[in-house]
Order: structure tokens, then C-alpha cells, then sequence
């Protein structure tokens, strides 16, 4: 590996930006794919799924072999809303490797009884969530019913790209705070991406089912191809 | 996390702007039930130090061994380890696993 390769990666890495090397089993030559070039890549097929799965292999080209590294940064789970929902949500959410955070300004709710081993942020989202670097690599949910509170949180995740944004509220509540949205001057498609109801539709119940249910439509905005994603 | 790992190639870096040779050994292919997966890497210096797991600790003493000789050699090596091969009965995986290993130097 040249030195500059191992110095590219670990800048793409550092910046959270997936990354992609290639070694040429044959002759071990290497390039180094980054996500802004990956659609434009003769190998994009493959390396699409590779990266949406976070999975390194080999395949074969044309008789030869190639190694796919995959570098997927840490995917970041951001909960607004430190209710009881998320009371399940953040533990089930961290077993499935994501770095999570809670942030609910209501001290009642976000008190480290309720979530022991979860960082959490009592503060507003306008304080707490500008430090977090929210980013492509982050889910967020907002969960709190509070417009105060969940509208400013969305509009935020909006504007960061996040990679899945989910919101609490039947379909009228979704309806009323999209018209609020759009009045703060969130397009169309910014509306569109956000997910509400919050998860996929399995018949959730309980604060439990529930979580299961937003970490399941998570998982298949992650890895699923986007056509097919949920 | 369960399927992280540690910033071995941020290390692997440190050490070279330090001056030491360096290599690094990636696991890119495994048949059967190997301990890590494809992609899983070790980092190692000139002097022997290595951070990171090809094989959860099965292997890892021959792959420093060999990963040394391309420091010093420059030319890449692909090595592969499992039960049922010739060199089971000197270091191979518990597991009954097969894996390859591609160790290349930093430079």
C-alpha cells in the first residue's frame, strides 16, 4: 500500500466518510474509490452493495481478482425526546453498533435513571444538536409529540442529510407538522424524507415493539438499495 | 461495538512518519467458520509491535513473522491458514475455518 493511500484513507475515515479500496489480487495494485466517485465507477455495482452491507470481499472482474475493503464510518443514532420509547430504543439500537445519543431539554425525562450507560443532553436542540456533527452516517428520530421540541430537531436533521430521519405522530399529526415545516421553508422533498409514522409497520404495541420497529426501518434505509429501501 | 475495530491504520500511519517499516496483513477471503471477517486487518512495525486481529489470536504470531519478512522484502505475500492444510499441525485454526491473508508493506 502506497503511503499515500493509507494517508487517504485515514483522512476519508477521520472525516466520516466512507471509502473504498480496491487491491488487484494479481499484482496487488490499488485505488482508492470515495463516495462522492462511487457513482461513477466502472465497478459501482458492486461496490454499491458492498459499501450499503458495510461488507469487504472478494469478486471477480474480467479473470481477475479483486479485494473490495469497505471503510463504512460508525453509523450515529441521534433520539430527540427521552421518553419511554427510547428508553428501549437507545439500548437495542447500541447492540446493533450504533453510537447513540439523547437529547430531551426536559430534565425529568432525560435523567441518567432512565438511561443509564446513554449520553444523554438536557438542553434544547438548537444548543445540543449543532456539536453533534449530525451527519449522512446518522439516523435520527424525533419522538418527544412536542412540536417545540421536534419541529426545530427536524429541521435540523433535514438539513445534515441524514441517511433516515423518523418522526412520532399518526398521519394527521404528520400532516400538520409538515405544513409547519414547509412554512419554516423545508422543500418538498425534505418533507418527504422524513419517515412518520416512525417505523415499519409490524403492528408495534409496546414502547419495546415499537423500537423494534424504527431499528427495523432503519436497518432497511441503510442497507437496502434505494429504490427498495422502506 | 461488537464489529469494531480499533484505529489500527491511523497507528500503522504514526508509525511510518516515525521512520519504521511497516505492514499490513488483511484478511480477504474466509471459508467455514473463521473468527473474523473479510476485511479484518493487522498492522505491524519493524519491530515486531502489531495492533489489530486476523484470526482472533490463531494465527497472528505467524502472520507477524511473515509480515516482517515483506517489511524487509517489499513484495507482497498471500498466505492462507485452516485445518487440513500443511501447516495445521503448526499454527491453523481451532474452528475448522479457512482464511487468506494478504500482507502487503506501507510505502
Amino acid at each position: 500500500m502506497k503511503t499515500a493511500t493509507l494517508a487517504e484513507i485515514n483522512r476519508e475515515r477521520a472525516a466520516r466518510r466512507p471509502v473504498i479500496v480496491v487491491t488487484d489480487i494479481g499484482n496487488g495494485e490499488q485505488r482508492v474509490v470515495k463516495a462522492a466517485d462511487l457513482a461513477g465507477d466502472p465497478l459501482h455495482t458492486e461496490l454499491d452493495r458492498h459499501l450499503r452491507m458495510g461488507r469487504s470481499g472478494t469478486v471477480e472482474i474480467d479473470g481477475r481478482e479483486l479485494f473490495l475493503n469497505v471503510y463504512a464510518p460508525t453509523a450515529k443514532l441521534v433520539i430527540v425526546g427521552a421518553v419511554h420509547i427510547s428508553q428501549a430504543l437507545a439500548p437495542l439500537a447500541r447492540s446493533l453498533g450504533y453510537d447513540v445519543t439523547v437529547v430531551d431539554p426536559r430534565t425529568a425525562f432525560a435523567s441518567p435513571e432512565r438511561f443509564p450507560d446513554v449520553p444523554l443532553i438536557a438542553e434544547w436542540p438548537d444548543v445540543a444538536l449543532p456539536p453533534l456533527n449530525i451527519d449522512h452516517y446518522t439516523a435520527f428520530v424525533a419522538v418527544t409529540h412536542d412540536p417545540k421540541i421536534d419541529d426545530p430537531a427536524l429541521l435540523h436533521a433535514v438539513e445534515r442529510d441524514c441517511f433516515y430521519i423518523g418522526a412520532l405522530g399518526s398521519r394527521k399529526t404528520h400532516a400538520a407538522r409538515a405544513g409547519r415545516l414547509k412554512a419554516q421553508g423545508v422543500s418538498e422533498a425534505g418533507i418527504a424524507r422524513i419517515h412518520a409514522p416512525i417505523g415499519l409497520e409490524i403492528g408495534a404495541i409496546s414502547p419495546s415493539e415499537i423500537a423494534v420497529a424504527i431499528m427495523a426501518e432503519i436497518t432497511a434505509q441503510l442497507r437496502l438499495p434505494k429504490a427498495s429501501a422502506a | 461495538m461488537l464489529d469494531r475495530d480499533d484505529d489500527i491504520l491511523k497507528a500503522a500511519e504514526d508509525w511510518q512518519k516515525a521512520g519504521h517499516g511497516v505492514a499490513i496483513a488483511t484478511v480477504i477471503e474466509t471459508w467455514g467458520s473463521a473468527p473474523r471477517p473479510a476485511g479484518s486487518s493487522l498492522v505491524v512495525n519493524d519491530e515486531g509491535t502489531f495492533l489489530g486481529s486476523v484470526s482472533g489470536g490463531c494465527v497472528e504470531g505467524a502472520v507477524v513473522t511473515e509480515a516482517l519478512d515483506v517489511i524487509s522484502s517489499g513484495v507482497p505475500k498471500m498466505l492462507e491458514f485452516g485445518v487440513g492444510d500443511e501447516t495445521a499441525w503448526t499454527v491453523g485454526l481451532s474452528c475448522g475455518g479457512t482464511i487468506r491473508v494478504f500482507v502487503e508493506k506501507v510505502g
